[in-house]
């Protein structure tokens, strides 16, 4: 039962850290990225070859996962992304679906199609128990270590968001573009930092994730929903809102699969139709925005 | 000219239309070889056709339309196995459970912004696909319902495997439909969705309907659509969990795109150049050949997807502005 929770805690907290980028980008550019998921995909390749290949320890992987897929985030942002902002929602669709095939097929060619494996270092192999059998916690190193990354990267985000000046930046953008440019912020620089730094926590996601959901070339496809979910229920205008949202999926899939494994994701999707239906804006949006 | 004739002008019917479906049914006799594809080609222009009534005319961006295509599609294949082999019931049973569907999940796209019907879409097409899957002692789950014997069109022609009748049968059952959809979106109710489509809040002040046209439209797409997956599982004889993919709902998004959105033709058009395509390079890279679509949805959209379907256009400006 607690273990349930754990878990389920532990995977919202990894969705989160996947889809946080995802929120911001939608929420600041008003684009519909189904591409996300390819920068996720991105890093966790980016670990399993560099641990498989060239012997580089778990913990270095991370970094350079964040930074590899961060690059190319912004690589992308620049070349491709950008003269799409003002195009309607539909040419954002087709464009980010052409992405995710790309991607698809492309490490389908270069890697290969089977799943890759991440050999976790030993230290992180374990599992720890508390407490007596009704409410006995069985904690995974591996999961223990995740939620702790994660709940670090989402203080420092809060933190960045609300006490820095880059954060002020940025919600100024978010809030208005074009006043915020008036008041001379750079907001393509904005935009391409936001979206570097949300393309680099999907490539840190996806390494950490490479061993719990697994990591194989349709990544992209199978997760797309999942961020999806995460923003449209939790709103783009905080971080709070997608974060409840990624823990709320994560606990009620994990649980989900456990009790009623016949209905399989099939509550997830219910959940989502239903909230949307009594909330389109999502369940948790900041009254008076946009 | 007066407003009135310009008004008929558009929906009269142009000299280039009864030839061009001469040609498409004179070709299933002209190259028999080809009636497979031919047959093929049929399906997806139907379901084309389809998204495009609610894409084009009434602007819903759904990447969910396989779930009526599939729920068709299995529902003509169940109908088949369990009750009675007559392909015209069974396409009508398939239409009935579609249309059910489509009345039932319009309710979810009355709201929101293009985001959230983009997910509540793409979250009923997930929900069928789960439920054909879990549902294994019912449609196969992931082996596809097999062992689906179609009785003879009419209670005369046998579907054979050259695919002769396949091909006449989706045909005719496209025509036929076309020209209903043709009717539609050329009436008065045609007009309301291409209001609603360009400026929601102004089609209700002028005493539109919103909710109901929208719910109207969705449900005649769901039926269109699932025509044409039950026409799919009828001349394959076969229902699989492919028919409810994503990818399915991407692709014809892709067919009524190359074609232009807003433009029945555009499905048929879109429909048969996406399939010949699709024949060429996957004839050359089986695998990879969801690569070579991607690149083309990501060029066709950078270059503008008004622009690269009429060459004439490339060497001209911009035409400054535009809506954006």
């Amino acid at each position: 039962m607690l273990t349930l929770l754990f878990d389920g805690i532990a995977y919202g907290m990894l969705l989160f850290i996947l889809a946080v980028g995802l929120a911001v980008t939608m929420g600041l550019m008003n684009f519909i990225n189904l591409a996300h998921g390819a920068f996720a995909m991105a890093g966790g390749y980016i670990t399993v070859l560099l641990m498989q290949r060239l012997n580089v320890p778990f913990l270095v992987c991370l970094p350079l996962a964040f930074l590899g897929s961060a690059l190319l985030g912004a690589v992308l942002e620049r070349t491709l992304y950008r003269p799409l902002y003002h195009k309607p929602h539909l040419d954002q669709v087709l464009f980010s679906i052409g992405l995710v095939f790309m991607a698809v097929a492309g490490v389908d060619y270069f890697i290969g199609s089977t799943q890759q494996i991440v050999q976790l270092p030993e230290w992180l192999k374990g599992r720890t128990e508390l407490g007596s059998d009704g409410w006995m916690l069985g904690m995974g190193h591996y999961r223990l270590f995740i939620v702790a990354v994660c709940a670090a990267l989402t203080v420092a985000l809060q933190y960045l968001l609300t006490r820095t000046r880059f954060g002020s930046q940025l919600r100024a953008s978010v809030d208005d573009q074009r006043v915020a440019a008036g008041m001379g912020i750079n907001v393509n620089i904005v935009f391409l930092s936001t979206f570097a730094v949300g393309s680099g926590l999907a490539g840190l996601g996806g390494a950490l994730g490479a061993e719990v959901l697994g990591l194989d070339p349709s990544f992209p496809l199978k997760f797309m929903v999942y961020f999806l979910i995460v923003v449209a229920v939790g709103g783009t205008s905080s971080i709070t809102g997608p974060l409840l949202a990624a823990l709320l999926l994560g606990i009620a899939d994990v649980a989900g699969k456990y009790y009623i494994p016949k209905l399989g994701a099939f509550i997830v999707y219910s959940l989502m139709i239903a909230i949307l239906i009594w909330r389109p804006q999502g369940l948790f949006v900041r009254k008076g925005g946009k | 000219m007066s407003a009135q004739s310009s008004l008929l002008n558009s929906s009269r019917f142009k000299a280039w239309e009864p030839v061009l479906w001469l040609l498409a049914f004179a070709a299933p006799a002209l190259s028999p070889s080809h009636a497979l594809i031919i047959n093929e080609i049929a399906i997806v222009a139907l379901f084309a056709v389809s998204l495009d009534l609610i894409l084009g005319y009434t602007g819903i961006v759904s990447l969910g339309h396989a779930a009526f295509f599939g729920l068709g599609g299995y529902v003509a294949a169940l109908f088949a196995k369990l009750v009675m082999p007559d392909p015209l019931v069974g396409l009508a049973v398939g239409m009935l459970a579609a249309t059910l569907l489509g009345a039932l999940a319009s309710f979810t796209v009355m709201r929101g912004s293009d985001l959230t019907r983009l997910m509540v879409t793409l979250g009923v097409g997930l929900i069928l696909l789960e439920l054909a899957n879990k549902l294994d002692w019912l449609t196969g789950g992931a082996d596809g319902l097999q062992g689906v014997v179609m009785g003879p069109l009419l209670g005369r022609f046998e579907f054979d495997l050259t695919g002769q009748t396949a091909a006449y049968y989706s045909l005719t059952v496209l025509l036929l439909l076309f020209l209903l959809l043709r009717r539609v979106v050329h009436s008065p109710f045609g007009a309301t969705l291409m209001a609603i489509r360009d400026n929601r809040l102004r089609a209700m002040a002028i005493g539109i309907p919103v909710n109901a046209r929208l719910a109207a439209s969705y449900t005649l797409a769901a039926a269109v659509a699932g025509a044409a997956g039950a026409l799919m599982t009828q001349t394959t004889g076969f229902a699989s969990l492919d028919l409810f993919e994503f990818h399915r709902s991407a692709d014809v998004m892709l067919i009524l795109v190359i074609g232009g959105t807003g433009w029945l033709y555009g499905g048929v058009a879109g429909a048969i150049v996406f399939k010949l395509m699709q024949d060429a390079i996957s004839s050359i890279t089986p695998q990879y050949w969801t690569f070579w679509i991607g690149l083309f949805l990501v060029v066709l959209v950078l270059v503008g997807r008004e622009r690269l379907l009429r060459p004439w256009t490339w060497f001209k400006r911009p035409s400054g502005g535009g809506k954006a």
